[in-house]
């Protein structure tokens, strides 16, 4: 099979450093790209499929793979201490990892969104600071199919890659208390949707009625990293007959 | 089999080991913010070390038995009582049903822990009872306990119900009895008034400017009152970078302490977010998290600094002392 990704372990930026006693962070790179995230994508595919006595999870964000593991039962020589063994299994996996690496289908969610109204109280906000018409707003952000580089922040919380520049609005000056869960908003270049109930700061444009965080199930994220999402704009009505949540 | 919240204390919360495996998905570990004293508890009842039990913070509850009960209490030392009288923390205690567990006051620390024999009966939530206040799951309803809660109890295990009898057997007619001994105090980290938290370099340790790097480990830092089980914040000298810079999002843990661009450190702690977007100054050794964990709002503390390799050391000694007081529990248990 082709090999998409040159090897990581050759090249000088890929970096591994503790994060305390109990795990190793495997660093990429040091900006957000494309090119980073299918290296931590490959890293992360490899330590589901070949995990390590006393590997405990791990944790991919945009540039790094964090392990944990748990020191008392990682198998090690007696000179080398359970930091260096687990970095050492490490550097060999990004190998591995590399040339067993497959493309993984691109798996694209699609997320309906009710925008405007009392879902988006900020999108007249938003259309007015970028020189736009609601509906405008809503054509740009529905557009583009955003890559989930990493869920963090709050559970099921993805971090999305994608928006247009055009839509690039400032966070708002006073964080809201209490941001309902599905909310979906802009800060800065990124945008997202909030998983649970939580105070933010984002400007709000609309609202999924989709779950994002579901704590009974197997996989409790919707999304996982890697996955692609495209918003799809939805009537109120709709809105009303698909909710999954509380409003 | 239950315990009733006569009334529920300041924030009382069921609390195991914590969650493994879903911080990828956004979902922190939780659970005991000082582990190593559930740990303790649990092992004074004859339990599986990560069985869970109860967190109770700086004012503590009062619980009535509904059933017979082995108990026991290790972490902050919040005076409690037994049907008004004063009872000893980290030993083994039996009590008959109807009795009321109270606390006085904080006395050190700010965390203690109720181990019950056989453990709490509340469902697990992605494979752990821990109460994860932020998204409502795992422990009582997702929540901290109210007046009037009925807490479903597993009921003692055989093994509890062996010690209860031997405990009571000695003060027949009393409602409750406690054993006399208590592990060697010096096996494992207790409250104490002067926190010295241990702590190595942090990944963006050299993004700091070396005025903040020499305050980092020099001066003293409040833990003000808006920290909470996410994390601490910490009142000191300002933090600031050589020049500003933006760090990507990544994986935190438990005494990662970052920095955001205010100044004003922030210790993380077992509810804290998976990922996090401020440089990290330093990281808080495992073998003093518990230390961390019960240095109480308003207090405080200095860090100190040591090597990685210290600190692994450290962690394996703690754990070794864990093991013996493990061993020594089962024999005092056994021959009571």
């Amino acid at each position: 099979m082709e090999n998409l990704y040159p090897a990581p372990a050759t090249r000088a930026e890929v970096q591994l450093y503790s994060l305390g006693e109990s795990a190793v962070v495997v660093q990429f790179g040091d900006a957000i790209k494309r090119h980073t995230h299918h290296e931590v994508q490959a890293l992360s595919a490899y330590l589901d499929a070949h995990p390590f006595p006393g590997f405990v999870e791990y944790v991919p964000a945009f540039t790094t793979v964090t392990v944990y593991y748990n020191p008392l039962e990682i198998t090690r020589s007696p000179e080398a201490s359970p930091y260096e063994s687990v970095a050492e299994t490490l550097r060999h996996m990004l190998w591995q990892a590399v040339t067993e690496a497959e493309p993984s289908a691109s798996h694209v969610i699609e997320v309906p969104v009710c925008y405007g109204g009392k879902f988006g109280p900020d999108l007249a906000f938003v259309a007015s600071h970028a020189h736009l018409s609601p509906e405008e707003v809503v054509a740009l952000h529905t557009q583009p199919e955003y890559l989930v580089y990493m869920i963090g922040f709050a559970p099921g919380f993805p971090y999305l890659g994608g928006m247009s520049e055009q839509l690039v609005v400032p966070r708002k000056d006073k964080p809201r208390l209490k941001v309902p869960a599905g909310s979906v908003g802009i800060a800065g270049k990124q945008t997202g949707v909030y998983s649970i109930q939580t105070p933010g700061g984002w400007q709000l444009i609309g609202r999924t009625p989709l779950n994002l965080f579901t704590p009974h199930g197997e996989t409790p994220s919707l999304l996982k990293a890697g996955d692609y999402i495209r918003f799809v704009s939805i009537t109120e009505r709709e809105y009303e007959r698909t909710q999954q949540h509380e409003s | 089999m239950s315990l009733s919240i006569i009334s529920p204390g300041l924030l009382t919360t069921i609390q195991d080991l914590g969650r493994r495996g879903y911080r990828k998905e956004g979902v922190p570990t939780s659970g005991a913010m000082d582990t190593v004293a559930l740990r303790v508890a649990n092992l004074l009842v004859g339990n599986a070390e990560s069985t869970a039990g109860i967190e109770i913070t700086f004012l503590g509850p009062k619980i009535r038995f509904e059933t017979d009960h082995l108990l026991a209490l290790t972490g902050a030392d919040l005076r409690p009582t037994l049907n008004g009288e004063a009872v000893k923390m980290n030993r083994p205690i039996a009590v008959r049903k109807g009795s009321v567990l109270a606390f006085s006051g904080l006395r050190i620390g700010s965390r203690a822990y109720l181990a019950l024999s056989g453990g709490l009966a509340t469902p697990l939530v992605l494979g752990s009872q821990a109460t994860y206040l932020r998204a409502s799951i795992g422990g009582l309803g997702g929540r901290a306990f109210k007046t009037g809660d009925v807490v479903p109890v597993a009921g003692m295990t055989e093994w509890g119900r062996q010690i209860w009898q031997a405990l009571l057997a000695t003060h027949p007619g009393r409602a409750w009895a406690q054993a006399a001994w208590t592990p060697d105090p010096r096996l494992y980290p207790t409250p104490h008034d002067t926190p010295h938290v241990r702590a190595i370099r942090g990944q963006e340790y050299d993004l700091f400017s070396e005025q903040s790097q020499r305050d980092f480990w020099q001066q003293e830092f409040i833990v003000t009152s808006d920290s909470d089980r996410m994390g601490y914040r910490l009142q000191g000298p300002m933090l600031v970078q050589r020049e500003p810079s933006e760090v990507l999002s990544s994986a935190v843990a438990f005494g990662t302490i970052q920095v955001p661009n205010e100044g004003h450190p922030i210790a993380l702690l077992a509810d804290h977010q998976t990922t996090g977007g401020y440089p990290r100054i330093a990281q808080v050794i495992a073998a003093d998290f518990s230390c961390l964990a019960q240095v109480p709002l308003g207090r405080k503390i200095r860090f100190r600094e040591i090597s990685l390799s210290e600190a692994q050391d450290l962690y394996f000694r703690q754990e070794q002392r864990m093991t013996e007081i493990k061993q020594a529990l089962q024999f005092k248990l056994h021959h009571l």
